[in-house]
């Protein structure tokens, strides 16, 4: 059971944009950090365990020098790399990488800018980490870009692009679990709803593709080998990384999914829509038959909001947090 | 983000306005024998109501509106509109204008906000359609043209995928971010809650092709089903019994978009409790003048489609209040917080003269029938008109 704890306070509402929430806890420093974005802007908040004391930041996506006029954001997350932890900013001019507090910026890829603006919207989109030493980033057209993060300074390089994808990428996430060699270690999915499930040594390399069923897949999870990804239908679904095959469909929400996130420790699945409901799940694997299993174990109604992101902010899923379109708190929710 | 949103943005308000136009052109109509010749007729609104109406469908107008192209601010759009209302021989002050433009904005937030699926905006929007062929439903050549945009519309949107919907959604949604202000008919009806923010109901029809949430279903490694669990979780929602039409004719199922204004059921707004998140509001209408260029650019190539029909000499301009008395109006423009006034662009004659002419020379071709203007070039007589709007 969870119990509402005390919102976090934005200093500006938060847009309706897939995974619209990114949480860094601090531990040492009990602090946790909260990320979300509004159309130019993103709004960084340090509050305390209690959520007593707050401190903001702003950050806004301007391009180095020229540009007057703003672009809109459409992600901000933050990405755990084994040397240091970068904030990154996807927009729709390219993307921009700070120190995790938000105070210096490190890096700035450009999107090409095409003459005539075509009739296809172009921006980046999708962040993940991933095997310790890269960050993912994705485009409209369904590019992946792969960034190689030095351990220290502003050295960050393009090392490859993963051209697999026709349509939109949505969300990019890496396996969170336990990882052997040889397994699924990237998954990317798209506006049309496919998945490409990808290796990693020094290259990625594809392991499969997850045809798309006729439904937009919004946010997706790797964990322990599954697959767990959420749709415009309000469903979610799991599948086995290695093969790319259906475990589990589960009609979960009555309106478009808009966030996932998993605890790794203890393998709980939440899931945020424009329901207003945030529901948590367990996700487990039969040790006798393999077979992959999930169980609902609560669910949250937070009124009136079309929720955009919801996140564990803790590795065993004992607290969530969850903001929603022109909500300028973040909503908490701690077990008791 | 997406470069398709503007025609349904454009549409979609602009059949708000007419909504409420047309109401408030009734409210205040007198019998034709009885009328004096300052006050409104029933012949009078239908005159209105077709001037605006052929003038929003003007052919040139609709192709510089569907070019693929991002969406420009709130200032920059109540411009055209302003233009719209004042097609005819209506006139309004400017508190009158103001509170048209933001139950326009209201009504349409609040029908994206509620669409079920993303698509439904365009269901939406052949509600408005539907309607706005019905106000012209005696003159066959202004059909014509609505008909035309509406086969556009069908054509542009009808192969969008659901994720480029949902990015068209998104898109709207950013411009209509932190928009609170309360409207009467929306707090009566209990669908606006006291503090401006609309109510989000967990019951009823799920959306077309959505599954009433509850079953998990789990698969082995062979594809056949192993285990069925049933969970509760929390709403109480039913399946959806048909789909609506997107074709040129057709029962569109959704109610968001049709009218829901009438003499009986007045249209107001409260200023007061929408003071909370202006935040934003305030940091838009501070934004550096850059941006007027842009617009500038944007507003020249529509306007230039916007052919006004320049009202006879002698006729006098009818003038329509959207209060319920003159003093009203007077005094909602003297307590509109500054916050939520919508402040014109500002124009640097001085900057880019070309630019400018030839926004001149457009603008030139609207007449105003006010009181003549003592100034000594067109740039000056620009700056004027787009002050008094």
């Amino acid at each position: 059971m969870y119990r509402k704890e005390r919102s976090v306070p934005l200093k500006s509402s938060s847009s309706a944009l897939y995974n619209n929430l990114s949480v860094l806890p601090l531990r040492d420093k009990q602090l946790t950090y909260f990320a979300a974005v509004h159309g130019s802007t993103v709004s960084l908040a340090s509050a305390s365990a209690d959520g007593l004391s707050v401190s903001h930041r702003q950050l806004q996506a301007k391009e180095g020098g020229l540009a007057v006029s703003a672009s809109i954001v459409t992600q901000a997350s933050w990405c755990v790399l084994p040397s240091r932890v970068l904030l990154v900013l996807t927009s729709q001019k390219g993307i921009q990488m700070y120190e995790s507090d938000g105070s210096i910026m490190v890096y700035w890829h450009a999107l090409d800018v095409l003459e005539p603006p075509p009739a296809q919207a172009v921006f980046a989109r999708g962040i993940a980490a991933a095997s310790g030493r890269f960050i993912c980033v994705g485009t409209s057209s369904g590019l992946v870009l792969v960034f190689d993060i030095p351990s220290k300074g502003t050295n960050i390089t393009l090392s490859e692009v993963l051209e697999e994808h026709r349509d939109s990428i949505t969300d990019i996430t890496s396996e969170v679990g336990e990882n052997p060699d040889g397994a699924a270690e990237l998954v990317t999915a798209d506006d049309s709803g496919a998945l490409c499930v990808w290796r990693a040594k020094e290259e990625f390399s594809l392991l499969t593709k997850i045809s798309a069923f006729g439904w937009s897949c919004s946010s997706v999870k790797l964990w322990n080998g599954v697959i767990a990804a959420g749709y415009g239908n309000g469903q979610i679904r799991l599948y086995e990384a290695m093969s790319g095959a259906l475990r589990a469909t589960v009609s979960a929400h009555a309106r478009w999914i808009y966030a996932l996130d998993l605890a790794p420790l203890t393998g709980k699945l939440l899931s945020g829509a424009e329901d207003s409901y945030v529901q948590i799940w367990k996700l487990s694997r039969s040790p006798d038959t393999g077979d992959i299993e999930i169980e609902h174990c609560h669910s949250e109604c937070v009124t009136d909001t079309q929720l955009c992101g919801a996140r564990f902010c803790d590795p065993e899923g004992n607290s969530f947090a969850a903001t929603g379109y022109d909500l300028s708190e973040i909503v908490r929710y701690g077990q008791v | 983000m997406s470069a398709r949103t503007l025609p349904l943005l454009f549409l979609n308000l602009g059949g708000e306005m007419l909504y409420i136009l047309d109401q408030r052109l009734r409210a205040q109509s007198i019998p034709g024998e009885k009328a004096r010749k300052d006050e409104w007729t029933d012949v009078d609104r239908k005159r209105v109501m077709n001037d605006i109406i052929t003038t929003m469908f003007n052919k040139k107008f609709m192709e510089e509106l569907f070019k693929p192209q991002e969406l420009y601010s709130k200032k920059a759009l109540r411009t055209v509109y302003d233009r719209l209302a004042h097609a005819s021989i209506m006139r309004l002050n400017q508190a009158s204008m103001d509170k048209l433009y933001d139950l326009m904005t209201m009504a349409f937030k609040y029908q994206v906000l509620l669409c079920p699926r993303p698509k439904d905006i365009l269901l939406v929007t052949f509600n408005h359609l539907d309607a706005i062929k019905d106000f012209i439903r005696d003159s066959p050549n202004i059909l014509n043209q609505v008909d035309e945009t509406f086969r556009q519309l069908i054509d542009m949107y009808s192969c969008l995928s659901a994720g480029e919907f949902q990015l068209i959604r998104q898109t709207l949604l950013i411009f209509f971010q932190d928009m609170h202000i309360r409207v009467s008919i929306f707090l009566k009806d209990k669908v606006q809650n006291s503090n401006g923010r609309f109510v989000l109901p967990i019951s009823g029809p799920v959306p077309w092709g959505t599954e009433v949430p509850g079953l998990i279903r789990m698969f082995n490694c062979n594809g056949d089903e192993v285990k069925r669990v049933e969970f509760t979780n929390g709403g109480n929602y039913i399946s959806p019994q048909r789909e609506g039409s997107f074709d040129l004719y057709g029962d569109r199922v959704l109610k968001l978009g049709t009218n829901m204004y009438s003499v009986s059921r007045p249209v107001e707004t409260h200023m007061s409790g929408a003071s909370k998140s202006l935040a934003s509001h305030t940091k838009e209408n501070a934004a550096p003048n850059p941006l007027a260029k842009e617009e500038l650019n944007f507003l020249a190539r529509l306007m230039g489609g916007l052919e006004i029909k320049k009202p006879n000499g002698s006729e006098p301009g009818f003038r329509l209040n959207l209060f319920t008395t003159d003093e009203e109006e007077e005094y909602a423009a003297l307590t509109r917080p500054e916050e939520l006034s919508y402040k014109v662009i500002n124009i640097q004659a001085t900057q880019d003269q070309q630019q400018n002419e030839e926004l001149a020379r457009i603008m030139g071709e609207f007449e105003v029938t006010d009181q003549p203007r003592q100034s000594t070039s067109k740039g000056d007589d620009l700056l004027a008109m787009m002050d008094e709007l």
